[in-house]
């Protein structure tokens, strides 16, 4: 539970005690809201005094007298407002005048209530008050994390870049300096290897391509009808010579059309991921099976392998951007990691779910359905 | 006797070429490609140094490897590596008193670092 303070500024005794009974048991609570909030309410008889405990106790909610017995409420409002106090500033006054309320209001009064009161249009204000601070302090904090978010993503993503940099740089000095002698295999190697962490990084830069293009998108984007199987059929055709190289066979399971309305540019990323990461990570000799179904405006796409697996508790991760699952038997298999962050993109981005089951060493299916929108207008700003 | 070194890094290439430069100078190796790896090695044996990557299983690895083998082995130097650094607005400075009380590194090493310099720093920690 959170407590807000709440100073009164009032220069008769009777009002600060019947404020303070009319909001001490009183809690404000939004459906919304994990928690509940009280408050904790301040009193003070002049507006010097106020000034200070303002200064000490940096209350949320200021309800103030504007006749005060040294200096004029409006003074103390504009002590709050050249102090950059974060205070919203409730004025109560019996004499209110349409200048005191303009004046007032320019120097940041958030509400008037007028002498006499009653209990309930004092709450009435708390409560009004209460949760724009609610509200406000919710979207500050999550400004916050995006930004938070963003600055991991860029220093992973530094990482990731200068890591194959310097394994390359690391294989030429070494080349260079004829570090092995007259060992040529032991160099062909290093050129192997260095060709392998190029190849890593030019997939990474394509990905990274794919993730600004669903991230900077239009707000809102044409859809047209495609034929998904034919989208499948060239995913398929890209892979081939790995899938050739791999000894892993892959088929796909379909009618002959399969109309969806949808961006072809986004299948295509699905499709190219989830077919390439079923050939990477299968056995040799092993296999890959597409099957497509489209009930209604569901379209169901299943990607099953016959590969490694995954571990129960890598399941959890594998969407999350950068995450590769190390073990020995992906140490040579390379890959940046964003595959299938991109991929759940997209998926949420079609009101869609993605199914992961998988056994180690025996294989993995992806399961993804997409819901075909129902106009022509893909919604990505949620 | 030579001194042992162990390197722990996820990056196979970088491995490779760490260890080949180290034993160049004269040490013996012993190598472990993740965070929990290199902790089953330090159960059995005790190093006379280690060189460190940053991030492995998690973003810390290295952080949290340094600290266990500075609890089992407070006299092992330790050298994180890392291609993190100022570019990405994430500084290190192992002299920095926060960093200092648990990570423990005696150094940290941008990982473009130079043969020879690679070199004094690992003399200079073993005191040779």
């Amino acid at each position: 539970m959170a407590t807000y303070k709440i100073l009164i500024i009032d220069d008769e005794p009777g009002i600060r005690e019947g404020t303070k009974r009319i909001l001490q048991n009183f809690k404000v609570d939004y459906p919304f809201m994990d928690e509940q909030i009280d408050f904790q309410v301040l009193e003070a008889g002049t507006g010097k005094s106020g000034i200070e405990i303002i200064d000490r106790e940096l209350p949320e909610i200021l309800l103030l007298d504007n006749k005060l017995p040294d200096i004029q409420g409006v003074e103390v409002l504009e002590y709050v407002k050249s102090k950059h106090y974060d205070i919203i500033v409730v004025m109560i006054t019996s004499y209110a005048s349409l200048e005191l309320a303009v004046k007032a209001t320019r120097d940041g009064a958030f509400d008037f209530i007028p002498k006499p009161f009653t209990p309930q249009e004092i709450r009435a204000s708390v409560e009004n008050i209460t949760k724009q601070i609610f509200l406000k302090r919710m979207t500050q904090t999550l400004n916050n994390t995006g930004k938070q978010i963003r600055f991991q993503f860029l220093s992973v993503l530094s990482h990731e870049l200068k890591a194959p940099l310097n394994a390359i740089d690391g294989y030429l000095k070494m080349i260079k300096e004829r570090q092995f002698g007259n060992n040529v295999d032991a160099y062909d190697e290093m050129l192997d290897r260095s060709m392998e962490r190029i190849k890593g990084m030019r997939q990474l830069i394509l990905d990274l391509l794919d993730l600004t293009k669903i991230e900077t998108g239009k707000p809102t984007q044409k859809l047209e009808t495609v034929n998904i199987r034919k989208i499948v059929q060239m995913a398929v055709d890209t892979i081939r010579p790995y899938a050739i190289q791999k000894d892993v066979d892959v088929y796909i399971n379909s009618r002959e059309s399969i109309d969806m309305k949808a961006d072809p540019g986004e299948i295509e990323i699905i499709m190219n991921n989830l077919i390439s990461n079923a050939v990477k990570y299968n056995r040799t000799g092993g296999r890959v099976d597409i099957f497509l179904e489209k009930k209604e405006d569901k379209l169901k796409i299943t990607v099953s392998d016959t590969g490694i697996g995954l571990k129960l508790e890598d399941k959890e991760k594998i969407f999350d951007d950068f995450v590769r699952i190390k073990s020995s038997q992906t140490r040579e298999v390379t890959g940046s990691g964003l595959g299938l962050s991109i991929v759940k993109k997209i998926v949420d981005m079609y009101q869609g779910s993605i199914d992961v089951q998988s056994e180690p060493d025996k294989g993995t299916s992806f399961i993804i359905t997409l819901i075909e929108p129902e106009n022509n207008i893909l919604n990505h700003s949620k | 006797m030579k001194k042992k070194i162990l390197i722990v890094d996820d990056d196979m290439d970088y491995l490779f070429q760490m260890r080949s430069k180290v034993e160049q100078m004269g040490f013996e190796t012993i190598t472990a490609e993740s965070q929990a790896e290199a902790e089953k090695v330090i159960l059995e044996i005790k190093p006379d140094l280690c060189i460190l990557d940053l991030m492995m299983e998690s973003d810390d690895s290295g952080f949290i490897l340094s600290y266990k083998i500075k609890r089992k082995y407070p006299d092992v130097p330790v050298i994180i590596a890392t291609a993190v650094t100022a570019e990405t607005g994430m500084t290190f400075d192992v002299h920095a008193a926060e960093s200092t009380q648990w990570i423990n590194a005696d150094l940290f090493l941008d990982k473009g670092i130079r043969f020879d310099q690679l070199q004094r720093e690992i003399k200079k920690l073993l005191k040779l």
